[in-house]
């Protein structure tokens, strides 16, 4: 028993160490705690379930892809906090919701309870984790892109895979990137390539006033815009602005940015990609999954922007996108994830 | 082209969001459908946010001006 544990606490391999967890006997001990037997480790594995300061506590962590919560889901989570949990919810840093002071004797009844409604627990650990992602184009005045739906769609196809770290992914509907798609393993950002017609325009330069970017600028006669898009940032606000609609979206979709991450050491994500439709984001998350997966394999615990930063390998990675979703799509010029210097 | 003449003025551009955008549906509440609402703002970030939610809200810039101060006189169709 003594040489199982050891091995466990050094393995790299998180697949071989979720196998040999699998074998362990119901009355093993895990953490120093007796289980009851009752204790699916598997789900343990994969869940989000993290200890507490407190003896026996545990948070539970839940499942909102993009932060959403049905109203039935809820009622459900209220009911099994006021069972299970302390009176008190938490929402985490990623939009998920904990259940705080959980013991963990109850693990099984409250999953079965919180799943009758549909709510499912979160992971941690080394696999693709739940997506996050703003408001987007529904209701957000911002929202170009069609956020909330792309992160049903990691959850329902990619939520869980194994990877060789933590595997994050974000979708901001637009260039304010309030969800923090530059230190994101993957992160989506919603653009507008704005297209302009002479013939409606009246020259009455509300586009160069509502441009932030100084990326139109009024002619002095006529008023008409003089477009510099090396300034452009997708943002559509000329598109949306324009009083006579001259400025039209020639291109709408998603950036796509790789290899960023927060923590200790943080590293600034790349730029690899544009416009993408939403079903080429979807190809690049599965292309990019299975690269880091063979990139990654026999590195250990290796993020997928210090992976990237190695040589040659953003170069490996570009040809995998380029397979997925077309070497149009991939912008010029080879950027890397880079490291965020912070004081000590 | 004629001149649009507009039935109610108001003067926001001192005012910052979100109250340069209440006033503004407050004047156009107490307009008919077709009738014409003048409003005077700043540049920038207000007439960007002002004509983007305008336009989301179906009703129709039909005059653009810009003043000398920097400020924009706007005319707006109210629908709906």
């Amino acid at each position: 028993m003594v040489t199982t544990k050891k091995k466990l606490k050094i393995s790299v391999d998180h697949n071989l160490e979720e196998r040999t967890i699998k074998r362990i006997e119901v009355n093993a001990e895990v953490s120093g705690k007796k289980p009851t037997g009752k204790i699916n480790f598997a789900e343990l594995r994969a869940g989000g379930f993290i200890k507490q300061r407190q003896k026996d506590k545990f948070t539970v962590r839940l499942k909102c892809p993009g932060g959403s919560l049905t109203l039935d889901r809820l009622k459900t989570i209220v009911a099994a906090t006021e069972k299970f949990g302390g009176g008190q919810l938490h929402l985490s840093t990623r939009q998920s919701m904990e259940i705080l002071h959980v013991d963990y004797h109850n693990f099984g009844p409250l999953v079965d309870m919180l799943k009758e409604s549909g709510q499912d627990v979160a992971s941690c650990g080394p696999r693709v984790r739940v997506p996050n992602a703003c408001g987007g184009c529904e209701y957000n005045p911002n929202g170009i892109t069609d956020t909330q739906k792309m992160a049903e769609v990691v959850d329902k196809k990619f939520f869980g895979l194994r990877t060789p770290h933590k595997f994050k992914v974000s979708f901001s509907g637009c260039p304010h990137d309030c969800i923090h798609g530059t230190s994101a393993d993957l992160g989506f950002i919603g653009g507008v390539w704005p297209v302009w017609e002479e013939t409606s325009c009246t020259g009455c330069t509300i586009c160069a006033s509502a441009c932030a970017e100084g990326a139109i600028e009024s002619h002095p006669e006529s008023g008409k815009p003089i477009f510099k898009a090396e300034k452009c940032l997708y943002c559509d606000d000329c598109v949306r602005a324009c009083p006579t609609n001259s400025w039209t979206a020639g291109k709408t979709g998603h950036s796509l940015r790789v290899g960023g991450h927060h923590g200790r050491h943080p590293v600034n994500s790349a730029m690899v990609a544009r416009f993408l439709t939403d079903e080429e984001a979807e190809a690049a998350i599965g292309a990019t999954i299975a690269w880091y997966q063979k990139a990654g394999e026999g590195k250990g615990r290796i993020r997928l922007g210090n992976l990237l930063m190695q040589e040659g390998q953003m170069e490996s990675y570009r040809e995998a996108l380029a397979d997925a979703i077309g070497p149009e799509k991939l912008v010029e010029g080879i950027e890397r994830p880079h490291k965020i210097t912070i004081g000590r | 082209m004629a001149e649009v003449v507009a039935d109610k003025f108001i003067d926001i551009a001192s005012e910052v969001c979100p109250m340069s955008f209440v006033l503004t549906k407050l004047a156009l509440d107490e307009l008919e459908d077709g009738q014409v609402l003048e409003l005077v703002c700043q540049g920038g970030d207000p007439v960007r946010n002002i004509s983007i939610q305008l336009k989301d809200e179906g009703h129709m810039i039909v005059s653009v001006k810009k003043e000398p101060d920097g400020n924009f006189r706007l005319k707006v169709r109210k629908s709906g």
